[in-house]
């Protein structure tokens, strides 16, 4: 009989679900003094910065309980974001209980209750934790009393720590122990196991994160993916410490890594059921979803002869990020690139940063687009992602575009501002509940397009980072759209042009001029920007001449300076790109979807 | 034109009191003066290897006129002995109008100095002290009196313009006073306030604000109409020459990547194609000569390609352009420079491409245009 528990750690940002971790990992043993660090977890630069994590871990921790048991407890970590919020609902499948971290001085924020919800959707056991109790700040009282009231737990089940210091990271090992029932399943049943995440290793092929529920498995098994139909023999499998450690089998109830042959993460889909192969009858584990990149754009290297290394880089990127989809394009402006798919926003953002830093690809990227499709006169359909494919306006018989349903958890004070939000953004039917004294939930409809750049940001910003957001994509539906030109000095932009509501056309074009004017510096000639639709003029701005930009001294001899001037800026004019005489800065092409601050 | 015979700056780096525009290195310690000297006769005699022969030499600063006639005297003679001097060379030292007497110019004479570089700044009292400067504009008019019966038959001055408080008719007056006494050579610095400045620091506090870009372009483009009116060559962005003849001949070797060597704390020096400058603080310099060794404190070695970033940046900057056959190779050039000269900014002169005044005021852009 083995001692085995499977658990998460979940939490609203910045309560130390990332700090607990560390300790947890410490406390186990497995790492020395000497190579801890924080945050040990998020291997990238860009989780440590973010303070995120994209790419989720999981770690077996050894520990010998008071009762003196040798158990291995998994903890599967999770990535913190809405856009990967269907990876977060596969590894909370793979667990029996989570530990919900509550911040001694901040209580229960939003993220508490969606993350409290989405473990009990898989009914899981809840270790309520209260952290940072070590705050002059702390109120334990407070957070107990808001447990009780908002989340209906009982508070006499808190465990108070803080990981910080180290203290009451026993009774949370204990807890997990007591309180987190031990993995069913019978090993001597066929093999059902749930791909929860996959990473990629540049010597061995995809390395799949995986819960076994039934059946066991061992080296040399030819094992079956059911949703892909593949066959693989496994070569390899183990337990996740801080790195892997190879074991001989696996069977129901662990959580482990298997290595099979398969070269890309992209030849796996989370949320897929692995069997043997020689298994037809098997049924997949339930909640299997193939997901599918919601937001496009394009990117193009700075440099036009830098194709080829960017189209390397994709390639080599796609091997660790299953969800990007792309394929060539070009743009008359930018040359060519590629047009690619992204499962949201923030997926976009860490893709060009992680694109930049870690593939030193230099990139221009376009204003995120969602896709759209339109019925023709002639009675046929098109769908397009990329706003250059927009068709002749007088053969469209009518243009969709898709919806969202959107699911935001605010406290009751935000409900005005956030419903204002809503409706500027084209939302509709808005459904409203009370899930928990002074909070309110609201379920509303709106166009994709409409929360695709900032829709998040302002929201967090009007409930002061109160507000949580979820989504699902519900179906097109009729919208009338029109393409919005923008020209730069008289020439269009192609790359600019974007798909816009047309009773709100105006209204954007005008709001894009005036971004464009911020965006772009000051040169040396005057530039005019204007928005255009079917080649009628609807809006304009202008940027005014430089007059001067001239240092009055240069001699004492020290033409050093400047020329590391010069140089810094000829560096820095890389990151810009020509149009016509015109230098646009790449963060003009992404800006013009951002709404300013009201 | 061509002068391949290096130069050699001396950086006097001491004040009376420091204004608020200038960056330049210079210390308020007077007592170490006698130190700072010795020690630049140890930086001399070790330079002596690598240079030999001077075109031009040029005595900045700091205040080079609140040297002793004595000191002075010493000074030079001292490099006279280590280095030898092109007859007919150029011998600039810059004076502070309260520091000149007739005893001062007789031994500048003396010594061989025949370039006085006078720093003005401003005829308005009341703008020289908002500058920080300790003279006022009668002694900067008794100097120029001063400096004219002492013989001196090549003389510069140095203005200030476009600052706050600073009106365009009170620019213009103070040009058309400086113009009666018609020098050969007028500096004319357009106010760019840099943050290691006191003005910078004021700027920061909101206690002055800098003039807006128009009122400058405006004073710009009427002192160069004025000047040029009145007999001169706006040679470089801010200077004035009456005459091929009586451009600074020292400060052109800088513009046209000629060789030099600076003496004195902070000074740099360029050997093609090796550039270096020496330590900034007047303590570490001598220290380090006490000890021996060259008072170092960074060098770089520049690649082709520097060299060539640097010849077309200074070039810019200056009416004898850049040689086109250098830009040729550059991307785009047939249609940046379409675009030059569509904009007035620059034309093509006898094979080289030559700025205009618009593009004296462009000069930190255009060369960025050729890099790549």
């Amino acid at each position: 009989m083995k001692h085995v528990r499977n658990f998460s750690i979940v939490a609203h940002i910045d309560h130390g679900k990332s700090t607990l971790a560390d300790r947890l990992i410490q406390h186990a043993g497995l790492v020395s003094e000497r190579d801890f660090h924080d945050q040990l977890l998020d291997n990238m630069d860009i989780e440590r910065e973010r303070g995120i994590t994209i790419k989720s871990q999981t770690v077996c921790l050894p520990y010998k309980s008071k009762s003196g048991i040798d158990y291995m407890l998994d903890l599967i970590d999770t990535p913190g974001h809405v856009d990967f919020s269907y990876e977060v609902s596969r590894a909370l499948a793979s667990c029996e209980g989570v530990l919900l971290l509550i911040d001694a001085a901040q209580g229960v924020e939003a993220q508490t209750h969606a993350n409290l919800y989405a473990a009990l959707e898989q009914d899981l056991t809840i270790v309520p934790v209260i952290n940072k109790i070590d705050l002059p700040t702390a109120n334990i009282d407070l957070t107990k009393k808001q447990m009780e009231l908002e989340l209906g737990l009982d508070p006499d089940d808190a465990i108070l720590c803080s990981a910080k210091e180290g203290e009451g990271i026993e009774d949370i090992l204990e807890a997990i122990v007591h309180r987190i029932p031990p993995p069913g399943g019978d090993p001597d049943k066929p093999l059902t196991a749930l791909i929860f995440d996959a990473q990629y290793d540049p010597f061995r092929g995809a390395v799949i994160s995986c819960r076994l529920f039934d059946g066991s498995v061992k080296a040399g098994d030819s094992v079956r993916l059911i949703s892909t139909d593949t066959v693989y023999a496994v070569e390899e499998l183990g337990i996740f410490q801080m790195n892997r450690e190879k074991r001989k089998s696996l069977s129901a109830g662990d959580v482990g890594y298997l290595i099979a042959g398969i070269k890309t993460v992209s030849d796996t889909r989370i949320g897929d059921t692995i069997v043997m192969a020689d298994d037809s009858t098997a049924i997949p584990l339930p909640g299997f979803k193939d997901v599918k990149p919601v937001v496009f754009s394009s990117i193009y290297p700075i440099d036009r002869d830098d194709n080829a290394s960017l189209a390397d880089a994709l390639e080599r990127y796609r091997l660790n990020d299953a969800a990007l989809v792309f394929q060539r394009d070009s743009s008359v402006a930018l040359g060519h690139g590629f047009r690619c798919g992204f499962l949201g926003l923030l997926h976009l953002e860490i893709f060009q940063e992680r694109l930049e830093r870690e593939f030193g690809q230099s990139i221009i990227m376009t204003s995120p687009s969602v896709r759209y499709t339109f019925e023709l006169k002639s009675g046929e359909t098109i769908t397009i992602d990329n706003p250059e494919f927009y068709p002749d306006p007088t053969t469209i018989e009518q243009s969709m575009e898709p919806y969202i349903r959107a699911n935001i958890l605010i406290p009751e004070r935000y409900m005005g501002p956030v419903m204002k939000l809503c409706l500027d953004r084209r939302g509709v039917n808005p459904h409203f509940s009370y899930p928990t004294r002074g909070r309110i939930e609201v379920i509303v409809e709106l166009p994709l397009a409409e929360v695709i750049y900032d829709f998040y940001d302002r929201l967090k910003t009007i409930t002061q980072g109160y507000g949580s957001f979820d989504y699902e994509l519900i179906e097109d539906r009729k919208s009338d759209l029109v393409k919005l030109d923008l020209l730069v000095n008289g020439e269009r932009v192609d790359a600019l042009s974007t798909i816009v509501f047309k009773d709100r056309s105006r209204a954007r074009a005008v709001q894009i001029c005036e971004r464009l004017k911020e965006e772009i510096p000051r040169q040396m000639f005057k530039i005019a920007i204007q928005g255009a639709i079917g080649g009628r003029i609807i809006a304009r701005s202008t940027i005014t001449a430089r007059r001067k930009d001239v240092t009055a001294k240069c001699y004492g001899g020290d033409i050093t300076r400047k020329r590391k001037l010069l140089e810094k800026q000829a560096r820095g004019k890389k990151r810009m790109k020509m149009v016509g005489q015109v230098m646009i800065p790449q963060s003009a092409f992404v800006s013009v979807l951002k709404t300013k601050d009201e | 034109m061509n002068e391949p015979s290096p130069g050699l700056y001396v950086h006097v780096p001491f004040c009376k009191s420091k204004c608020n525009y200038c960056g330049f290195y210079s210390s308020t310690g007077l007592e170490a003066i006698d130190d700072w000297l010795g020690s630049l006769r140890e930086e001399a005699a070790l330079n002596s290897v690598e240079f030999e022969t001077f075109g031009t030499l040029y005595i900045g600063g700091g205040t080079p006129s609140l040297l002793s006639e004595r000191r002075f005297a010493k000074m030079v003679e001292y490099l006279r002995s280590v280095y030898r001097f092109l007859p007919g060379a150029e011998i600039t030292i810059e004076v502070n109008p309260d520091d000149i007497t007739p005893n001062k110019l007789k031994s500048y004479k003396e010594t061989g100095v025949n370039r006085i570089s006078l720093g003005v700044q401003s005829l308005n009292d009341r703008q020289l002290s908002f500058l920080g400067r300790r003279h006022r504009s009668a002694d900067a008019l008794r100097a120029l009196d001063v400096i004219h019966e002492s013989g001196f038959s090549n003389v510069g001055v140095d203005l200030i313009y476009g600052f706050e408080g600073q009106s365009a008719s009170s620019w213009k007056k103070t040009l058309s006073s400086i113009l009666e006494f018609m020098p050969e050579h007028i500096s004319c610095y357009l106010m760019s306030i840099e943050p290691c400045t006191r003005f910078g620091g004021m700027v920061s506090d909101g206690l002055i604000k800098e003039t807006g870009e128009d009122l400058q372009v405006e004073l710009y483009i009427d002192t160069s109409e004025i000047l040029s009116s009145a007999g001169y060559i706006h040679y470089e962005v801010s200077n004035f020459s009456l005459g091929d003849e009586f451009v600074s001949r020292h400060n052109s070797k800088y513009w046209r990547h000629v060789d030099y060597l600076g003496l004195g704390p902070s000074a740099h020096s360029f050997l093609k194609p090796r550039r270096w400058w020496n330590v900034r603080s007047v303590d570490d310099y001598c220290r380090m000569l006490g000890d021996g060794k060259k008072p170092l404190g960074g060098q770089e070695v520049l690649s082709d390609r520097q060299l060539e970033n640097e010849s077309i940046l200074l070039g810019m900057r200056t009416r004898e352009g850049v040689d086109i056959e250098q830009l040729r190779n550059r991307p785009e050039w047939e249609r940046i420079l379409e675009s030059l000269e569509r904009g007035s900014l620059a034309e093509v002169v006898g094979g080289r491409l030559i700025p205009t005044l618009k593009g004296y005021l462009f000069a930190d852009s255009l060369p960025l245009l050729f890099m790549d």
